[in-house]
């Protein structure tokens, strides 16, 4: 069999996997977040938190919850690594140094899980466990939150309120992630990922002598690090460490649990609606950008255009011998247009074109299927946009699920839009501009501005994954990234939920032979329309002097 | 104004309890008990797949390892030990530059580009190296013969295994080197040759270690 065959049938196996899934999996997140019935350790926690999960919220006190919520998160985990020194089952590591603390607090509360730090020798069990691995589950249940609140403003009407923020995390955490991620770890055991708190302990070598291993809850963390969109690593390789993915089944159920939330969540929004099919139409522009990309990718990777490619014969370098080409290509599309990051492959050694595709993934707003929620919030709002568009086209006001897209949802939908590219063009420009942050480049030339423009376009869509060559752990970049996330997190949250805010306060509009037919083909085309226009017309001229340069000169 | 002061501090108290009984569930409670089922239906596999050859621990099923001569004086990076199956190139290997206590290995990639000057010329010297070390009288190997995975470095630095290809190409040599007859050697590579998982999942691969290990065993028995 070709590789190029082997890659195509992964691919079909994958989405065979995430169809069955589909349903079973969004019909039970919308009961989740549906439901009026709490469990008994679900109670014991609201007792612990002091808050009434019946409580409804209106976007303001949603939205503080919010950023109480992760505001603390950065405060906790930034502490942890300036105690690490000090903290028992820490192996004798030192602690982390003030920027690149306050660098991993915000990358891991923003769901992005960039690391400008070696994770085999900087952080220990406690702040591994207990500080990232927390924030891998909690940062992917307030995506999915806000992605809930917003999903409500839509369905419901004539009130200000979106559910209990409190209830919405603890929720997502108890019945949704940390089940989801206790039958993968266990999956991943079972195929040689480990988990044990052995620390750092010899091991004999074929040619004698002996080597050092770091151990840890390893595939406890890989479960989540993928389910819930984030990324990073426990080893420095990330998935691409044996330990981390050790086989191609591995490998493939690791795309598919990065996949799962994201597609299933078009079906829980369906169903939140009161119209599945709206979920599909969603659904089917995910998936249309999602396939077209990976077909791009296994085109150029498998082509190998570049001299030190051609020269070794295939684009092998930073990529494993048991994932191969083609499964490289599938995880690294997969990685870049959720909001993961994890690696199983170094994307700054794959073709020039094919580095550009990973960030141009990013660029659009990592909304196929996008992050954990963010995905979903994400793409929801292009559809707003898409609404106004056909709605300029044919001189009616625009609706979207039975509400009107006026005035102010337009605003906050531009807003939204524009954040991101901002953070990561005008982040860029100055390291770029500026006379020291360009010696932290490893390659030259077209290929180490695009190091730059991937870390910044990273971070500011909370991806995470890098061309890696960057040195990123300066103060420079351990601080500008750090901004980038935290304002290309949060910034967008407080336009959705006031978007959901004001689309709740709305009556709904009936449907008339008027109406434009969003559940329709029609409708996904020109989504996907939308989507690519804005986001080539906003980057191509960075994409330009980057990846397109590197790509289209070999 | 202090009735906003209040309120913030609540709401950031309530947001600190949130997180400390979340730390519980999901940082303290969940691990553990992973850990606990790992180490009790898994035990090998949860610690690192150890290998054993004569009784004694050589090192993971999962890790790659470097075969290589001891150091000479004055040279910086070590010959290969022909003797042995050769893995893949591992540029992108580091040793630790914090907690200097420890010699650990850092796991990674060279992530060079593909237009690099320097991986081309990475690529080019792993290619001449591997068409001289393998080319033994009335066998030689041609650089078009060199698959692409003896010449790159893998995303790890660790990748435990090689493409068939290369592990068929090095056949002649491993057994000049050891007096073995070509054809055991090239047994052995068959019998350590893994498929594609299913048929179709990942790329047909040889666990280079396990070869080794197995090519010990021959030699003793010679």
């Amino acid at each position: 069999m070709s590789p190029v065959l082997a890659g195509v049938l992964q691919l079909l196996a994958l989405i065979g996997a995430l169809a069955l899934a589909y349903v079973p999996v969004g019909n039970y997140m919308a009961k989740v977040y549906d439901s009026r019935k709490h469990l008994r350790v679900e109670k014991w926690i609201y007792k612990a938190i002091g808050a009434n999960p019946d409580t409804e919220m209106t976007w303001p006190a949603y939205l503080r919850g919010v950023l109480a919520f992760s505001a603390v998160s950065v405060l906790f985990l930034y502490l942890l690594q300036r105690l690490q020194g000090v903290l028992p089952g820490s192996m004798g590591f030192s602690s982390v140094n003030p920027a690149q603390s306050f660098n991993t607090a915000v990358s891991f509360v923003t769901n992005t899980n960039w690391q400008s730090y070696y994770g085999e020798q900087t952080m220990g069990h406690v702040v591994q466990t207990a500080g990232l691995a927390v924030q891998n589950f909690v940062s992917a249940a307030v995506g999915i939150a806000v992605a809930v609140a917003l999903v409500r403003g839509f369905a419901r009407s004539r009130t200000g309120e979106l559910g209990n923020f409190w209830a919405d995390l603890v929720r997502g955490t108890l019945r949704i992630l940390v089940p989801g991620a206790a039958i993968a770890a266990i999956v991943l055991v079972a195929c040689g990922a480990i988990q044990n708190f052995s620390g750092i302990h010899e091991v004999g070598q074929f040619m004698g002598g002996s080597q050092q291993w770091n151990g840890g809850a390893v595939a406890s963390q890989e479960a989540i690090k993928e389910l819930g969109t984030n990324g990073g690593g426990y080893f420095n390789a990330n998935s691409a460490h044996p330990f981390e993915n050790p086989t191609p089944f591995t490998n493939l159920f690791e795309i598919f649990l990065i996949l799962v939330i994201p597609f299933s969540l078009t079906r829980t929004f369906g169903v939140m609606v009161g119209s599945v099919k709206q979920g599909y139409a969603i659904l089917a522009t995910m998936f249309t950008i999602w396939l077209g990309f990976v077909a791009l990718m296994m085109w150029t990777e498998f082509a190998h255009h570049g001299p030190a490619l051609q020269a070794a014969g295939a684009a092998m370098e930073g990529k494993e011998t048991r994932f191969g080409v083609g499964a490289s290509s599938i995880f690294a599309v997969s990685t870049t247009l959720t909001s993961t990051g994890a690696v199983d492959s170094f994307h700054s050694s794959f073709t020039g074109l094919g580095g550009g595709i990973t960030m141009l993934g990013m660029m659009l707003g990592e909304i196929a299927p996008g992050g954990t929620g963010s995905g979903l919030y994400g793409m929801l709002i292009m559809a707003v946009i898409a609404v106004f568009i056909a709605g300029l086209m044919v001189g009616r006001t625009p609706e979207y699920l039975g509400k009107k897209i006026g005035g102010r949802e337009m605003k906050l939908a531009a807003c939204y839009i524009l954040i991101t590219p901002a953070l990561v063009l005008v982040f860029t420009a100055a390291s770029m501009a500026l006379p020291t942050p360009p010696h932290s480049m490893l390659n030259s030339g077209a290929h180490g501005f695009s190091e730059v423009l991937y870390a910044f376009t990273s971070a500011s869509n909370n991806n995470g994954s890098a061309f890696a060559g960057l040195n990123a752990n300066t103060d420079w970049y351990n601080t500008m990234t750090g901004l980038a996330m935290l304002l290309g997190r949060f910034l967008p949250m407080v336009f959705v939920l006031a978007l959901a805010g004001s689309l709740a306060e709305q009556k709904p509009v009936p449907v008339t032979a008027g109406t434009l037919r969003t559940e329709k083909p029609l409708f996904t085309g020109l989504l996907v329309g939308a989507i690519l226009i804005i986001t080539g017309l906003t980057y191509f001229p960075a994409l330009a002097l980057g990846p397109l340069a590197e790509g289209l000169a070999s | 104004m202090n009735n906003s002061v209040t309120n913030t501090a609540r709401l950031l108290g309530a947001g600190l309890r949130a997180l400390l009984v979340l730390t519980l569930v999901t940082g303290v409670v969940y691990p553990l008990v992973i850990t606990g089922i790992a180490q009790g239906l898994f035990h090998d596999k949860a610690n690192g797949s150890e290998i054993r050859a004569n009784g004694k621990v050589v090192g993971s099923s999962l890790i790659g390892q470097s075969y290589n001569l001891p150091l000479k004086k004055g040279q910086q990076t070590p010959d290969a030990d022909l003797k042995w199956f050769q893995g893949r190139p591992a540029n992108g290997l580091g040793t630790n530059s914090v907690n200097t206590q420890y010699k650990l290995i850092l796991s990674g990639a060279t992530n060079l580009s593909a237009d690099s000057k320097v991986l081309i010329k990475q690529v080019q010297d792993a290619k001449a190296a591997v068409v001289k070390d393998n080319s033994a009288p009335g066998y030689t190997v041609k650089p078009s013969d060199v698959p692409a995975d003896a010449v790159t470095s893998s995303g790890s630095g660790l990748d435990p295994a090689i493409s068939p290809a290369y592990a068929e190409l090095q056949v002649h040599r491993v057994a000049a080197k050891n007096g073995l007859p070509v054809s055991a050697v090239e047994k052995l590579v068959k019998d350590h040759t893994e498929g594609r998982t299913l048929g179709f999942m990942g790329e047909p691969r040889v666990n280079v270690l396990e070869l080794n290990i197995a090519l010990k065993d021959l030699v003793a028995k010679k």
